[in-house]
């Protein structure tokens, strides 16, 4: 028989991991609690720096795990250490016993409403990163106006915030914001678009090209300077302030569309996870890595491991990377290696 | 005009809706390269100009972003060349400053 191995989270980290798992001969057992695998990837449109159908990728994944056990809808009620085994216990009534569990239950969008300043929820035309996306998938929203004039972004969103409580990068949302920048652009070629940033963070393969190429081919504006204030005209459009602080100057804008770079805050979810199996809670909220850097997939306790986002804000590759090296990790585990 | 003992300021805002860009566009249409400027601040600070005149090239491609005035900038530049050394973006900035010279004429 095969050895089982609990993987609680069904996002691209669960996925790919499950999927190595059962390359690796062992029996993967896939829990997750919405009605979908896929998680934030299967929402979003494409994928920086290729422009790679988000779809395409959690089709693979799914290609790969055809033979896993998969729980949709189900959570986890409890894990209890037995000696050398956990015991896992689901909401569908399913006990598995297990040497190994694997914990990738990614992050959670941050709630946009929070920055209240922006107006989230409040004005139709203010908007987030994953609206967008949703938007570009062909999902019809009466927010996103027909023919905008000027298009923004605002970066760092509900991260790098003290007073929201991350004070973390989300790393992503540069990159995104310039993507969809130009996404806007190219569906929209005489509006104007502008991106409010605070420090421009493009470390990833390409990013600083795709920057250039934002500048070069689409004419986005960057402006340096955090959105302080956003309202609303009488004609339904939103007015922006923010400090110019390359020049300076308070600035303003009318803007007919804002979109909000919401960033990634811990899953929830996550504590009462942590509680159960007794697993460490870093300082920003995520679980915390035995070793961030050499052990950034290993917990606290023996046999549990990690992949993805639930130890910090990653990128899609580095998620897949992760995956994989906790799969081999958790084969070493139990091979006793 | 009377004393009242105070003074109107004028706000400083930058209003981008009321900026005029003809000019940085017209810069855009002749020398590509002046949107890839990423604001750094090697050219000015390399300047020879900058510490007597006020020159800044960053600063004069950001006032026509935002629709400034730069020509009493301009005026300081003795175009010496030294910054196309720095940039980063590889910007033929004197060739860049000569441009612009023009579409002032
Ligand atoms: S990646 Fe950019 S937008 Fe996102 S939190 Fe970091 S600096 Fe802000
Ligand atoms: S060319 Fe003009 S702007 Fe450039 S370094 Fe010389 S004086 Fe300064
Ligand atoms: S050195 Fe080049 S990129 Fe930097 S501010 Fe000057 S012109 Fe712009």
């Amino acid at each position: 028989m095969k050895e089982n191995v609990v993987v609680i989270g069904g996002g691209v980290a669960g996925m790919e991991a499950a999927r190595q798992l059962l390359l690796l001969g062992y029996n993967p057992i896939l829990v997750e609690q919405q009605d979908h695998l896929g998680g934030h990837v299967a929402q979003w449109n494409r994928l920086f720096p290729d422009m790679a159908p988000a779809g395409d990728l959690v089709r693979r994944l799914w290609d790969g795990i055809t033979d896993a056990n998969i729980f949709l809808e189900t959570r986890v009620t409890s894990v209890n250490r037995l000696k050398d085994d956990y015991l896992v216990m689901l909401s569908n009534g399913v006990s598995i016993s297990c040497r190994a569990i694997l914990i990738a239950s990614g992050f959670k969008l941050f709630d946009a409403a929070r920055k209240e300043e922006y107006g989230y929820g409040v004005y139709d035309h203010v908007v987030t990163n994953a609206d967008l996306e949703s938007w570009f998938n062909g999902n019809e929203s009466d927010r996103i106006p027909s023919a905008p004039r000027s298009v923004g972004f605002v970066h760092c969103v509900g991260s790098r915030d003290l007073k929201a409580g991350n004070s973390q990068c989300s790393k992503v949302c540069c990159i995104t914001a310039v993507k969809q920048a130009i996404e806007m652009k190219e569906r929209f070629p005489e509006a104007r678009v502008y991106c409010f940033y605070m420090d421009l963070r493009l470390f990833g393969k390409k990013y600083e090209d795709f920057y250039i190429r934002a500048q070069q081919e689409f004419g986005i504006q960057f402006i340096r300077g955090r959105v302080s204030e956003v309202g609303e005209t009488l004609d339904g459009r939103l007015q922006v302030k923010a400090e110019d602080t390359l020049s300076g100057k308070p600035l303003k804008v009318q803007l007919d569309l804002l979109v909000l770079m919401a960033g990634m805050s811990c899953n929830p979810d996550v504590a009462e996870l942590a509680r159960m199996a007794r697993l460490d809670i870093d300082s920003d909220g995520f679980l915390r890595s035995l070793d961030n850097t050499a052990g950034i997939d290993v917990s606290n306790r023996p046999g549990i491991f990690y992949a993805g986002a639930c130890t910090g804000a990653k990128t899609v590759p580095e998620t897949l990377g992760e995956a994989r090296s906790a799969a081999l990790d958790i084969h070493r585990y139990l091979q006793g290696r | 005009m009377m004393d009242f003992g105070f003074k109107l300021s004028k706000s400083a805002t930058l209003d981008l809706d009321r900026a005029d860009t003809g000019r940085y566009e017209r810069l855009c249409a002749l020398e590509p390269d002046a949107r890839i400027c990423m604001n750094c601040g090697s050219c000015s600070a390399t300047c020879t100009a900058a510490p007597f005149s006020g020159m800044s090239l960053r600063k004069v491609i950001l006032g026509l972003q935002r629709g400034q005035d730069v020509r009493p900038m301009l005026q300081g530049c003795m175009l010496c060349g030294k910054c196309s050394m720095v940039c980063p973006r590889g910007i033929n900035t004197r060739h860049l400053i000569l441009t612009l010279c023009r579409i002032y004429d």
